[in-house]
């Protein structure tokens, strides 16, 4: 039994598809793409969580150490996981973007884009191992 | 190898179906035919029925974009042996209204090309006596690779942002509106600038590359939109702080 068409005012006979609501699972960079839509809640967490953080600085010492205690909450700590891989994953997005964003040319040849992006991952990783420093260390 | 091929070819025909079809066709498997060389054979010896778009046959002139086996391919240069033994599902780019079985509506995407401005704008053409517009080697690099686009719409078709948001200005109108930008003969980067950093312009991508993989001309409109990016913000962040002197 045939079903009646969608009709569209001046095309009554084009057929528009359905997206499926399950799209997003067809190929894996379709799925990258939702979880990177997905994870600016996770960016927006962070952002609360460290606002939050200072807010407990300023209150004095036995206020952080309340904040301190609140996030060794599993609950919170699971949270926080989710939230550095999602983050992690926002980062490593925008350094596989930098060489395609930067046009830097030497001696008239464009160079590789293991030069701009490895740079970046260098300055994180140094970024990272120094405030692993202060925090465990110093 | 067998020399049959069983393709799968969606058919829509809007006076006796509400919904496209799947029809069998055989054809033979030769070793130099592409997909497109069997859609000529089911329309030439087994169904004059079938429509379909094609012209050049040689991955020029843009038209005979379909989706293969779920993926956008010109099918002048997707060779049928790569899939055989078979069967083949050929079906009309995703993301566009289908006109009839292989045939999509492409209005839109012309409209679109149109509003970006693609061709070279002068803010003052010098008179004819003076002679031509000169470019040097390197200034014609900084634009080539997007030049080379041929408006096939593939990656259209391969992008899940146009397919969510049809408003999308979409991977290859950016392409060739920076084709033109990039260009040292043109002036008219400002008067694309309102269109392209919109939100349905670069804003609306969010850098999902399968734009970049399915072109079959190397374009890479992700890379396009990305430089277009850094170059909206950048000078955004001019105009904030010199909002008199940015230019």
């Amino acid at each position: 039994m045939s079903q009646t068409p969608i009709y569209t005012e001046y095309h009554p006979r084009w057929y528009r598809r359905r997206t499926s609501t399950y799209w997003w699972l067809r190929r894996p960079s379709y799925l990258a793409f939702i979880l990177r839509e997905l994870s600016s809640l996770f960016v927006a967490w962070f952002v609360i969580f460290t606002l939050l953080q200072i807010h407990a600085l300023k209150q004095g010492a036995e206020s952080y150490q309340r904040f301190v205690d609140w996030s060794k909450n599993p609950v919170v700590l699971i949270v926080n996981i989710i939230a550095l891989f999602f983050v992690v994953f926002h980062a490593i997005t925008w350094f596989k973007l930098a060489p395609q964003a930067m046009v830097v040319r030497l001696h008239g040849k464009r160079v590789p884009a293991a030069w701009i992006a490895g740079p970046n991952y260098a300055a994180w990783a140094v970024a990272s191992a120094l405030v692993a420093w202060i925090v465990l260390g110093g | 190898m067998s020399d049959t091929i069983t393709l799968h070819v969606a058919r829509y025909r809007p006076e006796v179906e509400t919904e496209p079809t799947f029809q069998e066709y055989q054809t033979p498997c030769r070793k130099d035919w592409v997909v497109l060389d069997a859609l000529n054979y089911i329309k030439d010896k087994v169904d004059g029925t079938l429509s379909y778009r094609w012209s050049c046959r040689m991955g020029i002139c843009g038209s005979c974009g379909m989706t293969v086996n779920g993926e956008p391919k010109l099918t002048c240069a997707t060779f049928l042996t790569d899939y055989a033994p078979g069967p083949v599902r050929v079906e009309p780019l995703r993301n566009f209204p289908i006109v009839r079985d292989l045939v999509i509506e492409m209005s839109d995407f012309m409209r679109k090309l149109v509003q970006v401005k693609p061709w070279i704008i002068r803010a003052d053409e010098k008179p004819l006596s003076e002679g031509e517009y000169l470019q040097t080697p390197e200034e014609l690099d900084e634009y080539k690779q997007f030049s080379m686009c041929i408006n096939c719409m593939l990656c259209y078709a391969a992008c899940p942002v146009y397919g969510l948001e049809p408003h999308f200005i979409g991977p290859a109108a950016i392409a060739l509106a920076q084709r033109y930008n990039l260009d040292s003969r043109d002036q008219g980067a400002r008067e694309r600038m309102d269109l392209l950093s919109d939100h349905t312009g670069i804003w609306g991508c969010t850098f999902v590359g399968e734009c970049t993989k399915a072109c079959p001309k190397s374009v890479d409109p992700a890379a396009a939109i990305q430089r277009y990016k850094l170059k909206a913000a950048l000078s955004w962040f001019k105009s904030f702080l010199l909002p008199r002197g940015a230019s």
